[in-house]
């Protein structure tokens, strides 16, 4: 199984020339590109007759707040007729667009939105690019590592002007901090959180 | 709390309630009428016919509907499912109350006639639940519109709305009037 997706990725890699990485990983077929080349690989992993990757599945986002390209966009394809999955990564970051997808696969349209909406990837040549999933007039990416858990506004019906008005967030109760120290994974000799109101005879 | 079968009523005297239910019933075949009080009339009235605003939002929603279903039954209580607001008495907030979604909660409460009542189901409905520190969810929806029986759980067993629906049932019979 893994070999055949060798040969696969070879194979794109020479037919295509379009990628600047290709890796087999945990039996996935994983290739990387840059954004001025996505959209002629993706048109080749469709038409080609030894991948015909005919779906798109989905397109997804990842934030890396420490490099310097931040973004990830993910596309997964899948092939019917080979029954073959692949996935395709390009990075970019928030100014550099990514070349539609929309023209190649009609499904990318919608991911693209929802990929632009909580990541803020801008999507060069979309047919419409504009929030999908959040409020309307909402403000920020709340996919980034960099927004706030709880945003910046928070809604309540005024009385007075008889609508739902936006407020700036005001949270009642603290956040609750967890400990994700776990004692059956090591480390049993250190102080867990409360073990200092148990008594030393008990 | 259980399933009631016909056995057991909600009465606490059944036979005091048969020997009532036979007087009414002399007291009409020899004059043609009854006497009553119109507020208490009319409170029996609404609390027989709440018709419910169903407001589905999450899993929430699921279990409402299970208590329509042939085990809980709502609509022998006369509350019936009533999708239009117009015609509905109380709604069932059932589910996670987003942001996008607040402005139109409202405006589907204020299509509602009066007297409305607002039953808010389950976690999220009552205080933002498992969603409460999101920066997408309502925390309560009690922030949107006003709540008269919060019933609680994640979600709620189609039992304990049933019970919230009784207790509204109770709050109409005891606290409605006329003017409001």
């Amino acid at each position: 199984m893994d070999d055949g997706m060798k040969e696969l990725g070879d194979h794109i890699a020479a037919a295509s020339g379009a990628t600047t990485g290709v890796s087999v990983r945990l039996g996935e077929l994983m290739l990387e590109t840059t954004p001025d080349k996505v959209v002629a690989l993706l048109t080749f992993l469709r038409d080609d007759p030894k991948c015909l990757f005919k779906q798109l599945v989905d397109v997804c986002g990842v934030d890396w707040p420490e490099r310097e390209k931040r973004f990830d966009v993910v596309y997964n394809l899948l092939s019917l007729a080979k029954n073959q999955r692949i996935r395709v990564k390009v990075a970019t970051d928030e100014t550099t667009p990514v070349p539609s997808a929309a023209a190649v696969y009609s499904s990318a349209s919608w991911f693209e939105r929802e990929t632009y909406d909580l990541y803020g990837v801008w999507f060069a040549d979309h047919p419409d690019l504009r929030r999908i999933l959040t409020d309307y007039g909402f403000e920020g990416h709340p996919m980034r590592k960099d927004f706030p858990l709880t945003g910046f506004v928070e809604v309540r019906w005024d009385d007075v002007q008889k609508r739902v008005v936006y407020e700036p967030v005001k949270l009642t109760q603290e956040f609750r901090k967890f400990d994700f120290l776990s004692p059956w994974e090591g480390g049993i000799e250190r102080m867990l959180p409360g073990d200092e109101k148990a008594t030393k005879a008990s | 709390m259980g399933v009631i079968t016909p056995a057991q009523s909600n009465s606490v005297n059944p036979a005091a309630d048969a020997a009532l239910s036979r007087a009414l019933n002399d007291e009409l075949a020899d004059k043609g009428f009854v006497v009553a009080q119109l507020d208490k009339l009319v409170n029996w009235a609404r609390s027989g016919s709440l018709w419910g605003l169903t407001f589905g939002l999450a899993c929430c929603g699921v279990e409402m509907i299970h208590c329509w279903m042939s085990r809980y039954d709502l609509d022998r209580f006369g509350v019936a499912p009533m999708p239009s607001p117009r015609s509905a008495d109380v709604m069932i907030v059932a589910g996670t109350l987003t942001n996008k979604m607040a402005p139109a909660l409202r405006k589907v409460y204020d299509q509602m006639a009066e007297p409305r009542y607002v039953i808010s189901m389950g976690s999220c409905a009552n205080g933002g639940g498992y969603y409460h520190y999101s920066y997408a969810v309502v925390r309560g929806c009690d922030r949107v519109v006003p709540v008269d029986i919060y019933v609680p759980g994640c979600p709620p067993t189609a039992e304990a709305l049933l019970y919230g629906v009784l207790q509204l049932q109770k709050k109409v019979r005891r606290v409605g009037t006329l003017v409001r």
